[in-house]
C-alpha cells in the first residue's frame, strides 16, 4: 500500500546540514492503521510530511497505491493529493469561512460539481456527528469539533490514506479518546490506511496495528503493537512503554525486599494468575505481588506483574522455570521495570 | 492675522472645490493601487521562498522594481512622471495629472502591505490547502484572501490615509486639493484662516477614514 524506499531530507542551515530523515525504509499495508512514535526532533513529523510532499524528499522513493509520489509534479501531484487526506495538530481550517465551506473546499479541488457539493458535505458532517455546525465558523467550536472538522475535509474526496500529524497532541484526554475512536471507526467502516505519528505511547496503544519508533531520523525499532509492547527491544521504546505501563514502586518498598524481585508477563491467552497460584501450590516458595496491571492491546490482554519470591534459591529457580514452561516471560531484576 | 470667518465663507466655493479635487485623486489613484497593487503582494508571497509559487527570480525581480519606487521621494517622482503623465492625463496639471504619480507611488506602497498581511497567516492554513490538492488559484482566491482580508482592510485605510498627505504635494503638478490649498493661502500668503480650515478638514476627514477602517475590519473578521 506505502512502501516507503531509503527515504532521506535533509534540511540546510546557516550552520550545514542537517538530517531530518534518515535512509527510512517502511512498508504500511492496506487498511492498517500505522503509528510513528518519537520524542520531537526525532523526525517522525519530516517523515509524514514527505508522505504527501508537503516536504520534498531529499533522496528515496514513496510508493502509494504503486505510484511513486516522488516523480510526480503539479497537475498529477495535486490529483495524488486529493486521494491522501491529511490533519493536523493545530487542526490548520480557513478561519474566515464556515465548516461547510471548509470542508466544500476540498471538494472543490476534486472539481466536485456545484449540485453535489451541498450533499457531499451534509454527508460528512454527519459522519463527524457535526451536522448542526454547518454555518458555523471555526471560531465558535472547541478543539475537538475543529479536528472533526479537519477529519470531514480530510475525507472529503475518499483518500485511501489518512495522515494523522500529532492529531490529538492539542486535545485533552478525553477528547484525545474521542477523536481516536472516531479515527478507528473510519479505518474500519471506509477501509482507509492510516498512518499516524506521535509522542504519546497511549495513542498507539489505543489504535494502532503496527508501530515504528523513531530516533534521528531513523526508525530503530518497528513491528506489532503488541509485540513490541510485549518484548520491546530497544531502550527508547522501553522508555515510550513505561509511560503507558509504569511500574513505579517507591524506593523504600524495594529496598524492604529480601527475596527475589521477578518481573512476570504474560501474553495473550497465558491466563496469568492461574499460573502464579499453580507456581506457590507446588513449589515451597512465597509470592508477593508489588505492582501488576493488565493492559488491553488490539482487545489482547498482556498481563505484567512485578513480585517478590522468597524461599530457597533452589525452589525459586524452579518455581521461575515452571512458569516460563506455562509460557510466562519471567525477567530477574532489581529495580523493577 | 487671526481667525476671520467671513473670510471662509468667501472663500467656501474655493474649499469646497479643493475638497472634491482631493477625494477625486483619492479615488482614482487608490482604486488603481487596489487592482495593480493587490495581485502585484500576491505575486510577492505566494513566491516567497518555501510557498506553492516559490521563484526568485520574480520575487527579487518585482520585489527590486517596488523597491526603487518606493525609495524615490514623492515630490521627485512628480516631476520625473511628467512625460507619463502627459500620456496617460492628456495633461500635465491638474487633478488628473497628478492621480497618475500617485497612483505610482501607491501601488508598491500597497503592494508592501498585502504582502506583509498575507505573511501573518498561518503558514499551516496554506499548508493544509496544498495538502488538500487544491490548485493555486483556489488557495489564493478561497484562503489567501478570505483570511488575510481583515488586514488588507487595515492596509487599504493606511494606503488612503498616505494619499491624503500625498495629495498635498500634487499643487506642484497644479493638482490642487485640501492640501494645496492649505500651502497656496496658508503657507504662502500667511492667511491663517485657510490654513486653520484646511487642517482641521484634514484631520476629520483622516479621523473619518481611520475610523470607518477599523469598524469594516472588524465586522468582516470571523475570528
Amino acid at each position: 500500500m506505502i512502501e516507503i524506499k531509503d527515504l532521506s531530507k535533509v534540511y540546510k542551515t546557516n550552520k550545514g546540514t542537517v538530517s531530518g530523515v534518515d535512509q527510512v525504509t517502511l512498508s504500511i499495508k492496506e487498511g492498517e492503521v500505522f503509528g510513528i512514535v518519537g520524542y520531537s526532533g526525532a523526525g517522525k513529523s519530516s517523515l509524514i510530511r514527505c508522505l504527501n510532499l508537503l516536504e520534498q524528499p531529499t533522496s528515496g522513493q514513496i510508493e502509494i497505491n504503486g505510484t511513486d509520489l516522488t516523480k510526480l509534479k503539479g497537475r498529477e501531484l495535486r490529483k495524488a493529493r486529493l486521494k491522501i487526506g491529511m490533519i493536523f495538530q493545530h487542526f490548520y481550517l480557513i478561519s474566515q469561512r464556515t465548516v461547510g465551506e471548509n470542508i466544500a473546499f476540498a471538494l472543490k479541488a476534486a472539481n466536485t460539481p456545484n449540485n453535489k457539493i451541498t450533499g457531499r458535505v451534509n454527508e460528512l458532517l454527519e459522519m463527524v456527528s457535526l451536522s448542526d455546525k454547518k454555518d458555523v465558523y471555526p471560531a465558535q467550536l472547541s478543539g475537538g469539533q475543529k479536528q472533526r472538522v479537519g477529519i470531514a475535509r480530510a475525507l472529503a474526496n475518499d483518500p485511501s490514506v489518512l495522515l494523522c500529524d500529532e492529531a490529538t497532541s492539542a486535545l485533552d484526554p478525553n477528547t484525545t479518546l474521542a477523536i481516536l475512536r472516531l479515527l478507528k471507526k473510519i479505518n474500519r467502516e471506509l477501509n482507509i490506511t492510516i498512518v499516524l505519528i506521535t509522542h504519546e505511547m497511549n495513542v498507539v496503544k489505543e489504535i494502532c496495528d503496527r508501530m515504528a519508533v523513531m530516533q534521528s531520523g531513523r526508525v530503530v525499532e518497528e513491528g506489532d503493537v503488541y509485540d513490541i509492547f510485549s518484548a520491546p527491544k530497544t531502550e527508547l521504546t522501553k522508555e515510550f512503554i513505561s509511560s503507558v505501563v509504569s511500574f513505579d514502586v517507591p524506593d523504600s518498598i524495594l529496598k524492604a525486599c529480601t527475596g527475589r524481585l521477578i518481573k512476570v508477563l504474560f501474553r495473550g491467552d497465558v491466563a496469568g494468575e492461574g499460573v502464579i497460584t499453580d507456581t506457590i501450590q507446588q513449589f515451597n516458595v512465597k509470592g508477593n505481588f508489588l505492582h501488576g496491571s493488565i493492559e488491553y492491546i488490539q482487545d489482547r490482554p498482556l498481563g505484567l506483574f512485578l513480585m517478590e519470591l522468597k524461599g530457597q534459591q533452589e525452589d525459586i529457580n524452579q518455581a521461575i522455570s515452571y512458569m516460563e514452561k506455562r509460557g510466562a516471560q519471567v525477567e530477574v531484576t532489581t529495580n523493577g521495570i | 492675522m487671526g481667525f476671520d470667518f467671513a473670510h471662509m465663507m468667501t472663500l467656501g466655493p474655493e474649499i469646497l472645490l479643493a475638497f472634491g479635487q482631493t477625494l477625486y485623486m483619492i479615488a482614482i489613484s487608490l482604486t488603481v493601487a487596489i487592482f495593480i497593487g493587490l495581485p502585484l503582494g500576491i505575486l510577492l508571497f505566494v513566491t516567497d521562498k518555501g510557498l506553492f509559487l516559490e521563484n526568485r527570480i520574480i520575487k527579487s525581480t518585482f520585489g527590486f522594481v517596488v523597491n526603487m519606487v518606493r525609495s524615490i521621494p514623492f515630490i521627485i517622482l512628480l516631476v520625473a512622471l511628467i512625460p507619463l503623465t502627459k500620456i496617460l492625463a492628456g495633461s500635465t496639471i491638474g487633478p488628473a495629472a497628478a492621480s497618475v504619480s500617485l497612483s505610482v507611488a501607491a501601488i508598491p506602497f500597497f503592494a508592501r502591505i498585502v504582502e506583509t498581511s498575507l505573511r501573518e497567516i498561518d503558514k499551516g492554513v496554506i499548508e493544509a490547502a496544498v495538502a488538500v490538492g487544491a490548485t493555486p488559484w483556489m488557495i489564493i482566491i478561497d484562503v489567501l484572501l478570505p483570511e488575510a482580508k481583515a488586514s488588507i482592510v487595515q492596509g487599504v485605510t493606511l494606503t488612503i490615509i498616505s494619499l491624503v498627505a500625498y495629495s498635498a504635494m500634487a499643487g506642484v503638478v497644479g493638482g490642487g486639493g485640501i492640501g494645496d490649498l492649505a500651502i497656496r493661502f496658508g503657507y504662502y500668503r500667511y492667511d491663517n484662516t485657510i490654513m486653520i480650515v484646511t487642517v482641521v478638514i484634514l484631520i476629520v476627514l483622516v479621523q473619518l477614514i481611520q475610523q470607518l477602517g477599523d469598524w469594516t475590519s472588524k465586522a468582516i473578521d470571523k475570528r
